[in-house]
């Protein structure tokens, strides 16, 4: 059961990161404007450019 | 025109010197338009930045002062082909947007939690099924701990302080059994920890604040929601007014930046934008979004005039006042005040099961650590079977049931065009039996409409198009009647008049009578009924009258029907003279009805009605009827209502039509039906579940299996609510 030592923690650093990216993605204001992104994606801007 | 724009009051300043505006834009539908005006304003000389959130259709504009200003950029955006206008955002979406944020934040630390203290949880329990050692299940303990501890810490937080604050009022509310719950379980867990014990109840605590505060977020979205939209429908109807300032100069500021004492100048066709006396000017006004009366009022220097009423005729120059004492909006508010208290102490269906729920909760895990004390149960075995009754009984699914419901419903509501201003709205909708609708703006249309008949098609189309030149409110409701919308050229309109143009070598006219050079206009046209007005039209030889009236809302009749078939009593309450209201009620088939009320008269109808046990829904419009919406058991406005009556109303309606109303009736029941069959499923779950946590049998196991799945049938059966209502005459429209 040694292999604990390091995958217990593993997973939780695991876990942690992703609520880091969560936390910062909701505070840089990812989720402010939802249906904008997925209209924005639509427009070729360089080939028109 | 040789008049400035004053927009001060929307620009705020940066710290870096740039000035900022958020603008409420109408008509953005697609991601061509998000690029086209982005990159229109920000290819202005002065503008630094323009970023245009499609989800709320606002955009937020920063810019350097000494190269551009306000009104060029709203110019910019007119030029390019949108409509914008200047927001001002509320405090109140401000604490809301702070708060959604807020409670996301704890919801990931909760479901960070949960997550992990779950695979600990998962691996205990096959652990202790097969082969685990006590040292390794203490480790996974203490890592459960380490994890759940703070978490529950920072996300148990506005749970935490709603229990607080509740308790120092000495009143109990449904956050004290969670907080009392969420912190023994926590802080048994941890003794049962420290003295190498078997179970520990980490995850239970920590999944159930993760559910709960998944209804808090859902609940606050959705108020969110509506306050968003009905902030920019608020900011696209915004008035502005023209200032006369003292050195003589006219500038065109918002409304709102009206104060008392200040001179405006209102032109004809324009509405009153503030509440005044008139010094200067005589005019007949439209009154019928104040009063419900639809006769114009002639009015002259001395009198008082309301914000709302359209001025028709002459130019008036008014001076703003305060609500005085005496007139009719300072009565409008006194009835309001004492509705809005009597109001205040209906009790919502959730609230009404905390009163209930958290003694009885606290009572039954009492009662059992006591009988297991009794029956000769250690102290520490008493204890532990007691918190599990505590954590079984959390009102999860309950805390779950009916936010869910109101959430879907209020969306579905939202698609029949129905924006919720209180979120109790939804069950006191359900539970109205009578139905008591305004006249004016309410059951007619706000707009005058002509009535077709006596009129040659030629001749109609002639005069419809000779009034796209005009802005007289009479002129608009002909403008739309006519197939050529281009106007004709060299068309100029005389103020208070009319609007006259040379048509095939004729010289046309259309306005009054006297305009028209015509005697006896009525002579002219088909008999109507007394309460049409006239437009005169002159071409050559050829003379009409067209007759204009309120008409009624095109579904009018089926929407009535439709109410009354589901068992509704219906009444008339109108303001308006006798004469008006009578045709509109026999066409409804509306055999109550009462007429030329005041609205001291409505609130005393409609209390009348709710001492005789009924619960009365009120749609209406009007300043007039402001008090009355408030007094009632739930009201219901049309987005053209004036501005206080919107305050006052639970919900506002969209568009031409009359059926959102029945929509709201038959989706709200609908929705009633859903929480009360919600907290039926919560009730028998906590049936089954708590006589098993009394007899000491419910492990950490059950607790949770149970938990999640009676919350996620819950959300499940909410679903439900989304069905969208069929409604008879809904294929016309």
């Amino acid at each position: 059961m040694n292999v604990l030592i390091y995958l217990v923690p593993m997973a939780l650093l695991l876990g942690l990161i992703g609520l880091v990216a969560f936390l910062w993605s909701l505070k840089s204001g990812q989720y402010d404007d939802l249906d904008g992104a997925a209209v924005r994606i639509l427009p070729d801007d360089d080939i028109e450019g | 025109m040789a008049e400035s724009v004053d927009l001060s009051m929307f620009v705020e300043r940066r710290p870096s010197g740039a000035s900022h505006m958020t603008l409420a834009v109408d008509g953005v539908a697609c991601a061509g338009c998000i690029r086209k005006i982005e990159s229109g304003l920000t290819k202005l000389p002065g503008v630094i930045d323009a970023r245009l959130n499609f989800t709320q259709r606002r955009l937020a504009v920063d810019w350097r002062d000494d190269e551009t200003d306000a009104a060029k950029i709203i110019g910019a955006i007119e030029a390019i082909g949108y409509r914008a206008h200047p927001f001002a955002p509320e405090r109140v979406e401000a604490d809301d947007s702070a708060q959604a944020k807020w409670l996301l934040k704890c919801l990931a630390v909760a479901g960070f939690a949960a997550m992990n203290v779950m695979l600990l949880s998962v691996s205990i329990w096959a652990g202790n099924a097969s082969d685990m050692t006590p040292e390794t299940r203490d480790l996974f303990h203490w890592l459960s701990a380490l994890i759940a501890l703070p978490a529950a810490a920072y996300a148990g937080q506005p749970f935490f302080q709603s229990a607080y604050r509740a308790v120092r009022a000495r009143q109990l509310n449904m956050d004290v059994p969670i907080s009392l719950g969420v912190s023994l379980a926590l802080g048994l867990s941890l003794f049962e920890t420290a003295t190498h014990a078997v179970h520990a109840y980490f995850d239970s605590a920590i999944m159930l604040l993760f559910f709960l505060l998944c209804g808090r977020y859902l609940d606050l979205a959705m108020r969110r929601k509506t306050r968003l939209f009905a902030g920019n429908l608020a900011s696209l109807k915004a008035e502005f007014a023209h200032r006369l300032d003292p050195g003589g100069e006219l500038v065109q500021i918002p409304a709102a930046a009206l104060h008392p004492g200040d001179r405006i100048l209102v032109r004809p066709a324009e509405r009153i934008p503030a509440d005044g006396t008139i010094i200067n000017g005589t005019s007949e006004i439209d009154e019928s979004l104040v009063t419900g009366e639809t006769l114009p009022r002639a009015v002259r220097s001395g009198m008082t005039i309301y914000a709302g009423s359209i001025n028709t005729s002459g130019a008036l120059t008014v001076r703003v006042t305060a609500a005085g004492t005496g007139t009719l909006v300072d009565e409008v508010e006194k009835l309001l005040d004492k509705a809005v208290e009597a109001k205040s102490q209906t009790v919502r269906l959730a609230d009404r099961m905390a009163r209930l729920y958290a003694p009885v909760v606290h009572a039954t895990a009492a009662l059992t650590a006591i009988g297991w004390l009794v029956s000769g149960a250690s102290l520490h075995d008493s204890i532990v079977i007691a918190i599990a009754v505590l954590i079984i009984t959390c009102p999860c699914a309950i805390a779950l049931a009916i936010p869910a419901v109101q959430v879907v419903a209020a969306g579905a509501l939202f698609r029949s065009g129905v924006i919720l201003n209180s979120g109790d709205a939804i069950e006191r909708l359900a539970e109205a039996d009578t139905v008591v609708f305004d006249k004016t703006g309410t059951l007619t249309l706000p707009d005058p409409q002509i009535v077709g008949g006596g009129v040659r098609p030629d001749v109609l189309e002639r005069a419809a198009r000779l009034a796209l030149s005009s802005r007289h409110p009479l002129a608009l409701a002909l403008g739309r009647a006519a197939r050529e919308r281009c106007p004709y050229p060299g068309a100029v309109e005389e103020a208070g008049q009319g609007v006259r143009a040379m048509i095939d070598g004729a010289e046309a006219r259309l306005g009054n009578a006297h305009f028209c050079n015509v005697i006896e206009p009525e002579q002219h046209a088909a008999r109507i009924g007394d309460d049409a007005s006239f437009i005169t039209f002159s071409h050559g030889e050829t003379v009409a009258a067209i007759p204009v009236r309120q008409a009624l809302r095109a579904d009018a009749v089926a929407v009535v029907n439709a109410l009354r078939e589901r068992g509704l009593r219906l009444v008339v309450l109108s303001g308006d003279r006798p004469a008006a209201v009578a045709p509109v009620a026999k066409e409804l088939g509306i055999e109550e009805w009462r007429a030329a009320l005041t609205p001291a008269e409505k609130i005393a109808a409609i209390e009348q009605f709710q001492s005789q046990g009924r619960r009365v829904l009120m749609v209406g419009d009007g300043l007039n009827d402001a008090p009355a919406l408030a007094a009632a058991h739930v009201s219901l406005s049309p987005i053209t209502a004036a501005h206080l009556t919107q305050a006052h109303a639970d919900a506002l309606f969209l568009g031409e039509n009359l059926r959102p109303v029945l929509q709201a009736v038959i989706l709200a029941r609908r929705a009633r039906a859903l929480m009360k069959e919600n907290l039926i499923i919560a009730a028998v779950y906590n049936a089954l579940a708590v006589p098993l946590a009394i007899i000491g049998l419910v492990t950490p196991l059950i607790a949770a299996v149970a938990m999640s799945g009676s919350s996620l049938l819950v959300t499940v059966n909410a679903l439900r609510a989304r069905v969208r209502a069929r409604i008879p005459g809904e294929a016309r429209s």
